[in-house]
Parts: structure tokens; sequence; C-alpha cells
């Protein structure tokens, strides 16, 4: 099992044809991900590569029936998209667009949470999800994920999200599903979601969570472990050195007092009973013992 | 962006949120000018982006003209908080019966606004929440519902003002709503909101940041004036576009993604080196973007090395190694580049560079011997 997506879930594209969204919808499809339709107003039956393109998410549904969604069109127009989806029934949307304002995000939100219960958005500004071996969505290069499972990769920051893969990946530990949740204010999925996910996911037996300095997200999730995971979860957060007061690129990563902190949000973590890796390598070679240990406890 | 007071005061006054008159003024003639037209007693009070201005004598009263030039001559030109002052705002003086707090900002887990007001304004609201959490009120509020007078009158009611201001206040709030929302703020804030002696609410401070993915929206955010010292190195990346972050190490960093960049001067922290700054060349990156990111490097004295850490996912390995080659070309580095490539398109990236082989670039396999071998690099050099 996976979480969110599997080797059945039929993706569309919001922007195929568009040079962002022609590159990484083909390289979805070329990983096996079951893509059967791009979304682009105006250019209603052409097709990208032999994949249909419509005017709508409503018409593409009709004809191509879909569950999931790949949203990669400008700030502007992302809001839109997200909702055109959840407002068509799509149940998983992933939107990797950076720069969306967050007022727009907000309310995006809103309306999901009063309108569209039922449709998970993640990100925006996210790598994506991949399920090795399964179904990739997003901009996570395929190669360097590593199938079979046993761990869960659930990460707040896009390249390291790849870093961690790749880590695991090298040392020959296999993952589940990997789902980047994005580093913006108002993330659609969070954490406290993915992690829930991951201890009611059978194949998942270990967790790899990467986060990093703002908000309260870490700590909120350091809560959830405490109160509810009986899966073992390995955690780096990065931005120990950042200067306070200082944005790093991320919206969501400004540090303010001692809230927010990479401190902080370690110690929450260790509270929780996680093991915290000092870098990303150090967190994968932390993860080996984990796997080894419950591989012992097994046999 | 974060605005000064006198920008944000503005802002407000736009919302129809109450300010007191004022002038911005650079110079003591300025300021002597401006007190004239509004009317003494003046306060004169450094622009300037950092807390505690009060107390490192940045705010001053002045009955007069003569203690206007004393004033405004003593306050221009001095440090706060490693800023120097190069402007005043300079208002008419209040009479003071209360001081409050009112703010709006994101929260972040609720996936709301919430709105927070206390009676105990003028003083860091970080420290009434620590000692007198009670003084604090705060409230949701849905994006899809806004704020209406009702609601604001309620939080405005809950927070034990004086019975005179509530009405004030309510109003106040459902216009810094607003300004937040609509004038697409990531926070708005009054420390103080005061009650005057008169029974007149208004807004004594104002701090302000802009959303800046919201700029598209605010043509208008183009006429504000950065005040105060920016970083000559983080002038010329802005200008590039670049998200950088001048430090005081000595290996300059490059990376794409905030989240690898600040990994990365966490490693190179923990092999015993020092970052020079925090740059994230973004996800859109390609061969301009990486030329542009190793030229502003280039012009800190104190960089030693140069580590690029690229793990490719929208960005193509091939087209950052094709920008370093160029950059090569185009710039004198004076620095060696330790150079670390993963993810999208590397293979063919790792041959470019062996068919190059260009000097000065020393490719490591992973992040760790990456960083081990510029901070052993920076440490030679120096």
């Amino acid at each position: 099992m996976s979480i969110f997506v599997d080797e059945s879930t039929r993706v569309i594209v919001l922007g195929l044809t568009g040079s962002q969204g022609r590159f990484h919808g083909l390289r979805n499809r070329d990983y096996g991900t079951k893509v059967v339709a791009g979304v682009t107003p105006g250019k209603g039956g052409q097709d990208v590569e032999g994949i249909p393109v419509y005017d709508t998410v409503a018409q593409a549904l009709s004809r191509e029936g879909a569950d999931a969604a790949f949203v990669v069109v400008p700030p502007r127009a992302a809001s839109e998209a997200i909702l055109d989806c959840a407002a068509a029934g799509v149940g998983l949307v992933v939107c990797i667009t950076e720069h969306i304002p967050a007022k727009d995000e907000a309310l995006v939100a809103a309306r999901l949470r009063r309108e569209f219960p039922r449709t998970r958005l993640i990100g925006p500004n996210c790598p994506g999800v991949i399920s090795p071996g399964r179904c990739n969505i997003g901009i996570t290069a395929g190669d360097i994920a590593l199938g079979g499972g046993p761990v869960g990769i659930v990460s707040r920051s896009g390249t390291l999200t790849y870093q961690a893969l790749h880590e695991l990946s090298r040392k020959g530990i296999g993952q589940t599903t990997c789902v980047g949740i994005g580093g913006d204010p108002v993330p659609g999925t969070t954490f406290v979601d993915v992690l829930e996910a991951f201890q009611a996911d059978e194949e998942t037996q270990a967790v790899m969570m990467i986060g990093e300095i703002g908000g309260d997200g870490e700590e909120r999730a350091a809560d959830y472990i405490a109160a509810h995971m009986t899966k073992p979860v390995v955690a780096y957060i990065a931005g120990v050195t950042a200067p306070e007061g200082r944005r790093m690129g991320h919206a969501g990563a400004i540090v303010s007092g001692s809230k927010g902190t990479a401190k902080a949000k370690i110690e929450a973590l260790v509270g929780a009973g996680v093991v915290v890796g000092q870098n990303p390598t150090e967190a994968g070679e932390l993860m080996v013992d984990v796997v080894r240990r419950l591989k012992d406890a097994r046999s | 962006m974060d605005l000064v007071e006198y920008q944000g005061k503005q802002y407000f006054a736009r919302y129809g949120i109450p300010v007191s008159d004022g002038r911005v003024a650079d110079t003591v003639e300025e300021a002597v000018a401006a007190a004239g037209e509004i009317g003494y007693p003046v306060v004169v009070k450094a622009q300037v982006q950092v807390g505690g201005r009060g107390k490192a004598g940045g705010v001053k009263l002045a009955a007069d003209e003569i203690e206007t030039r004393h004033y405004a001559s003593e306050i221009l030109g001095l440090a706060i908080g490693g800023h120097k002052v190069r402007r005043l705002w300079v208002e008419s003086a209040t009479d003071i019966a209360a001081e409050y707090y009112a703010s709006f900002t994101l929260d972040r887990a609720a996936k709301k606004h919430v709105a927070i007001v206390s009676a105990r304004g003028g003083i860091d609201i970080e420290q009434v929440a620590a000692t007198d959490p009670q003084a604090i009120v705060s409230m949701h509020v849905d994006p899809l519902d806004g704020l209406d007078h009702d609601a604001a009158r309620q939080l405005a009611g809950r927070a034990g003002l004086d019975p005179r201001a509530v009405e004030q206040v309510a109003a106040v709030l459902v216009d810094l709503y607003r300004c937040y929302v609509e004038g697409d703020a990531d926070l708005v804030e009054i420390n103080p909101l005061v009650l005057t002696a008169g029974g007149q609410v208004l807004a004594l401070d104002a701090k302000v940041t802009l959303d800046d993915d919201a700029a598209f929206r605010h043509p208008e955010w183009s006429a504000l004036e950065e005040i105060g010292d920016v970083d000559p190195r983080e002038r010329l990346a802005r200008e590039r576009g670049l998200q950088y972050i001048g430090l005081d190490g000595s290996v300059g960093i490059i990376a794409n993604g905030a989240g690898l960049a600040m990994s990365t001067l966490d490693v190179v922290n923990q092999v015993g080196g020092g970052a020079a700054n925090f740059l994230d060349i973004g996800g859109g990156a390609n061969a301009d973007v990486m030329a542009d990111a190793l030229e502003v490097i280039n012009t800190d004295p104190n960089v030693q090395v140069i580590l690029v850490n690229i793990f490719g996912g929208i960005v193509r390995c091939d087209d950052v190694a094709r920008g370093i080659l160029r950059a090569i070309e185009e710039v004198k580095l004076s620095s060696p580049i330790v150079l670390r490539l993963d993810g999208t398109n590397s293979t063919e990236a790792r041959k470019i560079l062996d068919d190059r082989r260009p000097a000065g670039v020393i490719p490591e396999l992973s992040m760790i011997s990456a960083a081990k071998r510029a901070v052993e690099i920076a440490g030679e050099r120096r």
C-alpha cells in the first residue's frame, strides 16, 4: 500500500501545454504514471505527445476519468485552477506553483474546508507526491526513489525532499510514499495529515520527517507523534544555524523569538521520542538503524 | 517587505485608520519646518525598521523649535540596533489616556486569519504573552466570512478596554482587517493603539509587512522607498532576483531551494566552517541565474571558497553546469568552486564538466564531503 496515490491513480495536468507542465507532465508519464489528460483553457482539442488536452477540468474528467490533478500554472491562475479541480470532484490536487499570495492560499483553504471537504490539496509550492514504481505526480526525479518500502517520507522543503530520498535509496532503503507538503504559509496538507496516513498504512513501518525553521507545524507533528504514532520516526530540521529574524526564502521560514526555531522544534520532536539527525546524511544513517531493528524484531 | 512607521501609517490612512498628522524629514531644517506646519508640541521619531526606538533615544517630545532642532540633530545619524537613522517622522504630539494593542496575521495551523487585541499596549506583546497571557484576546477570522463590526465589537469588549474606546476600536479593527486583506499584508500591527485624553482612538505606531508575492496586483508598492541600510550584496542580489542574506563566514554558498540552502549552512557549520551567505537560486534556476549567483558572491571579499550544492528537480543539473562554465568565462572568480550536483540530468552535467575540466572547479559526490572540502580550502586560503 501507499498513501494518497497508487498504480491505478489517473492524473490530469493543468498547464500541460506550458513549458514546465509539458516537461514534468511527460516525465511523470515516462515514469509510469497514468497521465490521462491536460487542461488548458482555449487549447482543447490539441494534444501533447498523445495526451489529449481539454478546455476545462469537467470536460477532461467526463471524457478520461481521473482522480488526481497536477497543477502547474502561474501564481495568478493557481487558486482558480485548484478550486476548479475541487468543484469537478477531483479527490487529490497536487500544486507545485511557487509565489501564490498568502491571502489567496488562505481563501483556497477556506473554500476547500467549507465547500469541498473531500478534496485533498498537496502544496502549493511543493515537489509533489511519489510512490516509487507506482505513481509520480510532481517534479521529483523518479530515479532517486526506490520502491518496496518500508519507509514513508514527509517533507516541507523541495530539494531536501530529494536529498532525503537520495540518502535512503543509496543505502538500499525503499520508500512507500514520499510527500512534499511545501513550505508556504498555508499548506493544503500538513505534517499531521501525512503522519496519520502513514500510521494507518500497513506497508509503511517507519517515517522520515524533514522540517525547517518557521511556523509550528513540526511542534504539532511532535504532539501527534507523542499521542498517536506507534511507528518509529526519524527527523531532520533545517536551519539550526539560520540567523534569527531573517527570512530564508520560504514564506514559512520566519524565525521570531524562540517559537519556530530549529532548537525548539528539535526539542519538541526529541520529547516525542523522535530520533533527530544533525544533517540529512545522519538522518539517513539513523533510519538504517531503525530499519535494521525493525527487521531484527520480526525475525 | 517591511514598512517603516510612516509608510505603515500612510498605508493605514488609505483604509481610514486614524493616525496623527505628520511629515517626513531628512534634515534638521525639514524637521523644524514640518513641526511649524503641524503645530507644537510634536514628537520627533527615528524611522528605522527595528524595535526599541524609544529606549535607544530615537523618539523625543519637542515643545518648541529649539527642542525640535536639538532632538532632530541628535536622532539623525544615531545608530539604533545597527541601523543608522537617515529619516525622521515628525508628528503632532498626543495626550495619552490608555495604550492598547491590535494586530492581524495568519494562524498557519488553523489556516485562518487571526485578530489579536490587548488592553496592555505600548510594550512588547510577546512579553505580555509570556507574563500576563490573560491580557491578550484573539479571534479567528474565516477569509470567507470576513470581519463585521459586531464581531469586532465583541472582541474589543472582551479585551477589557475603556468603555469609551470600544466602539472606536471595533471600527479600527474592521478597517485594519481590510488593510490586511485588500492591502496584502502578512502582518499589520498597531502598538500602541491609544485612547487620547480627549476620548479619541489613534494608531500611534504602525508595523506592516507586505506579502512580496502579491506585488503583481499592487503597482503602487513600487513607489515605496527602501529606508535604511541595505547590504550592498543583498541589493545586487535583489536586482538579479535572487534570495540572498549576507552572513560573516568565509564559505560562499549557492543552493537551490530554501531548505537545501539552510541545510548547507548547517553542514558547513557542523564541519567547522562558517557560511558567508545564504543564497537560494530557486526552483526555476537556469544557466543565467547560476552565473548571476556566482557574480553576487564574487563581490564578497570575505569569501575564500564557493560551495555550490544543487539537487535537481525543476532545476536541471546540465543547465547549472553550463552556467558555471559561462560564469567562469565572463566573471573573473576570485575563489575556487566546490561543486556537488545530484538529481535531474546530473549525468549529463558531469559529462559536460568532465569534457571541459574547468580550472578551479572541484567536484564532490556528497553534500558532506563537499562541505568538508570547502571548509578545508577556506582554511588554507586564509
